[in-house]
């Protein structure tokens, strides 16, 4: 007996295995969303991907983050992203004074106080045993009063260098979403090939039998709320360097956003199971549904209410159960 | 529905009358042909082993379950609605085992709940006197404010709260109150207190149904000893006719004798002990330990503490000291979304791969040879584990811990839902497993599975009442052990 016939008696029909993946609801979305901002008069579909591109990248890479913690089960999210986001833009910026020579210590404050802010969270939530909505919910508070304190109301510019960085791109593809791919793929490898990866999902799954069948769960809680930390730190980095500074509201709209492409790029909002290429699908297509509302001219109003019914729609969809082989 | 007032002794026709009742939860015969007829004025003592069926007995006469076979009748009338509102009608009352009161309520307001008629107006005075005149009743003498939080009381406390309420007036008086267990968590003079009222009720003309593990308090309510084995109903007979060792005799031996003598269990050596509890449980290399005693009374809580003063929280082990085999599937074991692959590989994962990825042609290695070693009935390993059946997801379990190199293996009562031969194929990888030196805690309702071990620790209310060992391992002998603390308290 060799690994080989139990792999080919197990895997069944491709074609069927891509029609029950969640994440294909998400792409599909996005490609039709795409398409119809297209086919108005005087867009041009290059740009229009390619700002699509830039755009979903700073969702996915915090919806990595959130996805990863939201995996860990009911009660786990992270709203401390936006506060995180902000503080580690405002400290790395000006910290680096807009001096190219600084870019790389100020990507390391960056990450630095991305782990900081996790590791607060995780000490409130696993030392004083507060629920995580209401351990980030409040540390965002203390995070977002440092970021105020430190910047005082100043849009702190980032390196000429850095910005030109975070505004180009590499092969017709935004830097920033090279990073946020390069990411994507890192946290695939994690949660499919990985030990650790199966231990976050037997986390999410049930958390007590996950301990009795020996899963290291505070180490694995640990990694994940600091990983979530540092994905948001990151970027808060590359967003302000890519619209020309950090400015204290920079992440607000980041904390809907990451649980949204979690939800809709089909991961579980119960846990045990989480999906890495539908992050990127839904983070694409909440891009475009609002360039696509926008382009035929719709009023804000309408522009939510739409987004709203067409999130709805695709949650229903993607929602239909699969299980992971 | 007829409102005409309901009382004691006022009605000569039976309380309740079960014909022929049969209870299955899918393959399960919980209840088989169960016949009992409760009179006013008797109290019927109800004993027999742990999964015998009592408490599905209670249920079906309380109408908490509906039965699948057989007739239930309240007060000799045919039945016109669900057996819960027939029962409620009859007044039929109930104190189950696991306290069913809500702790975020006061306890007058946990006597609202059954009281369906309540009146609206000023209802906390009337529902405050009531359960002051209740508990006045039952236990003359008691320290419980009608306004305390349920949450605030002590086990006892609530116990007591619990037991006042069923024998309370309420908009209908009760004609059957069912106890099950029902001083399991009160002290000596409590549980006098209410034996006495007990006796006082039935001899108003109320009947009772007494559910316990106490002999002693068996044989002092009881004018009626029902003794029930295996779903069945073997013994029902006036209190008169037993004797202790008669009713034991009754409950039955779970495994016939001759089985247990010749498995050559007795004759082995041991390697230094390397299990050692603070409650005194201990272990040695090589040999399978039992934790026996009446369901409930810690051994779960035992093996769990164990566990986990040894299982990593932060560090991962390569070569893990302890692996756990749950019997509680869904609650300990089981990862629903997941392939029985990645069920049965989860614990062994860092044993296997050395490095942080997985590796994926060992584990398939290593399930497959363990599909093929335990039996696991499957086409394909890849298939969720849910659409495996129990007994067979119990085997993903048992590979899961099995596999491991881990020196000491703790299962708690492993064995639900898996098939006779299947069972005794465990029971020879157990004994094999132990013959290479692993050393197993094992805990099981199950007097057979008992009578496997080595060495036995029989718990009774979380301690350890009694240590057997070689020919001492016999179904009286734990039996004795377990009732033997609360015999001595009385």
């Amino acid at each position: 007996m060799t690994d080989k016939t139990v792999l080919t008696q197990a895997r069944p029909n491709p074609a069927r295995t891509v029609l029950q993946k969640p994440w294909l609801w998400a792409y599909l979305a996005a490609t039709l969303t795409f398409a119809a901002t297209s086919m108005i008069a005087g867009s041009d579909a290059g740009s229009l991907f390619y700002a699509a591109l830039t755009f979903a990248s700073f969702s996915a890479i915090v919806g990595i983050g959130q996805m990863l913690v939201i995996t860990l089960g009911p009660g786990n999210i992270d709203l401390s992203i936006p506060a995180t986001m902000t503080l580690a833009a405002t400290l790395a910026l000006k910290f680096m004074d807009t001096q190219t020579a600084l870019i790389l210590p100020g990507l390391l404050v960056a990450i630095g106080v991305g782990i900081g802010c996790g590791l607060v969270n995780f000490i409130l939530i696993l030392l004083l045993r507060i629920p995580p909505i209401i351990a980030t919910l409040s540390a965002s508070f203390l995070y977002q009063s440092l970021a105020i304190w430190s910047n005082r109301g100043l849009r702190i510019k980032p390196p000429e260098s850095l910005a030109e960085f975070a505004t180009g791109g590499a092969l017709g593809i935004p830097n920033v979403a090279l990073a946020g791919i390069i990411l994507a793929t890192g946290a695939w490898v994690l949660l499919e090939r990985s030990i650790a990866g199966r231990w976050i999902s037997a986390i999410g799954q049930n958390l007590r039998a996950a301990r009795l069948s020996g899963v290291p769960v505070n180490a694995v809680r640990f990694g994940i709320y600091v990983n979530s930390a540092v994905c948001a730190a990151l970027t808060g980095f590359l967003l302000a360097s890519f619209s020309g500074g950090a400015n204290l509201n920079m992440g607000t709209e980041y904390m809907l956003m990451s649980i949204a492409v979690v939800v809709i790029g089909g991961s579980s909002i119960g846990g045990g199971n989480s999906n890495v290429p539908g992050i990127w699908g839904a983070a694409l297509f909440m891009f475009l549904i609002v360039s696509m509302l926008n382009s035929y001219g719709l009023g804000a109003g309408i522009r939510l209410i739409l987004t709203g019914l067409v999130i709805v729609g695709v949650v229903t969809l993607a929602s239909r159960k699969g299980y992971d082989a | 529905m007829d409102d005409t007032e309901i009382g004691p002794g006022a009605d000569p026709a039976p309380v309740v009358t079960l014909e022929q009742v049969h209870m299955s939860f899918g393959p399960v015969h919980a209840l088989q042909a169960a016949s009992l007829m409760i009179s006013p004025g008797v109290c019927i003592g109800l004993v027999g082993h742990n999964g015998a069926g009592k408490s599905t007995l209670a249920n079906v006469i309380n109408g908490r379950l509906a039965q699948t076979q057989g007739q239930v009748q309240y007060r000799g009338e045919d039945p016109v609605q669900r057996n819960s509102q027939n029962a409620h009608n009859a007044g039929v009352r109930s104190v189950f085992q696991e306290l069913s009161l809500c702790p975020n309520l006061t306890v007058l307001e946990n006597l609202r709940i059954p009281y369906r008629t309540m009146p609206r107006r000023s209802w906390r005075r009337v529902a405050r006197q009531k359960m002051q005149d209740a508990l006045d009743l039952v236990f003359p003498g008691h320290s419980i404010r009608p306004r305390a939080t349920v949450g605030d009381l002590t086990i006892a406390e609530r116990q007591m709260v619990e037991i006042a309420i069923a024998f309370a007036d309420r908009d209908r008086e009760p004609s059957l109150v069912i106890l099950d267990e029902p001083t399991s968590s009160l002290d000596a003079a409590i549980a006098q207190q209410l034996l006495d009222h007990i006796k006082r009720f039935c001899s108003a003309g109320g009947a009772v149904l007494f559910i316990s593990h106490m002999m002693g308090e068996i044989f002092e309510v009881s004018t009626r000893i029902v003794v029930m084995k295996d779903g069945k109903i073997v013994e029902d007979q006036a209190a008169q006719a037993f004797t202790r060792s008669s009713i034991v005799d009754a409950m039955g031996h779970v495994a016939p004798e001759a089985d247990t003598a010749d498995n050559g269990l007795s004759r082995r050596e041991f390697g230094p002990e390397i299990v050692r509890a603070a409650n005194g449980l201990n272990a040695r290399a090589g040999e399978i330990v039992g934790l026996a005693g009446l369901a409930g009374h810690g051994q779960a809580e035992a093996l769990a503490r164990l566990f986990f003063d040894h299982a990593p929280k932060w560090k991962p082990a390569r070569e893990p000291e302890v692996v756990f085999v749950a019997g509680d599937r869904a609650r300990d074991g089981v990862m629903p979304l997941w392939s029985i692959l990645r069920n049965l590989s989860l614990t062994t994962l860092p044993e296997f791969s050395p490095r942080v990825m997985v590796d994926r042609g060992r584990e398939a290695n290593l399930v497959q040879s363990w599909k093929e070693k335990i039996g696991i009935r499957t086409e394909n390993l890849l298939n969720p584990i849910l659409s495996l059946s129990g007994g067979n997801q119990q085997k993903v379990l048992f590979a899961r811990a099995l596999a491991s190199t881990a020196p000491v293996v703790v299962m708690d009562d492993p064995m639900r839902g898996v098939d006779v031969g299947t069972k005794k194929d465990v029971y020879q990888m157990i004994r094999d497993e132990a013959a290479h030196g692993r050393c197993f805690l094992w805990y099981s309702t199950e007097t057979d599975e008992i009578l496997e071990c080595d060495r036995v620790f029989v718990f009774r209310a979380g301690q350890i009442a009694a240590e057997l060992t070689g020919d001492e391992i016999t179904e009286e002998s734990i039996l004795h052990a377990s009732f033997e603390m609360q015999e001595a308290a009385e």
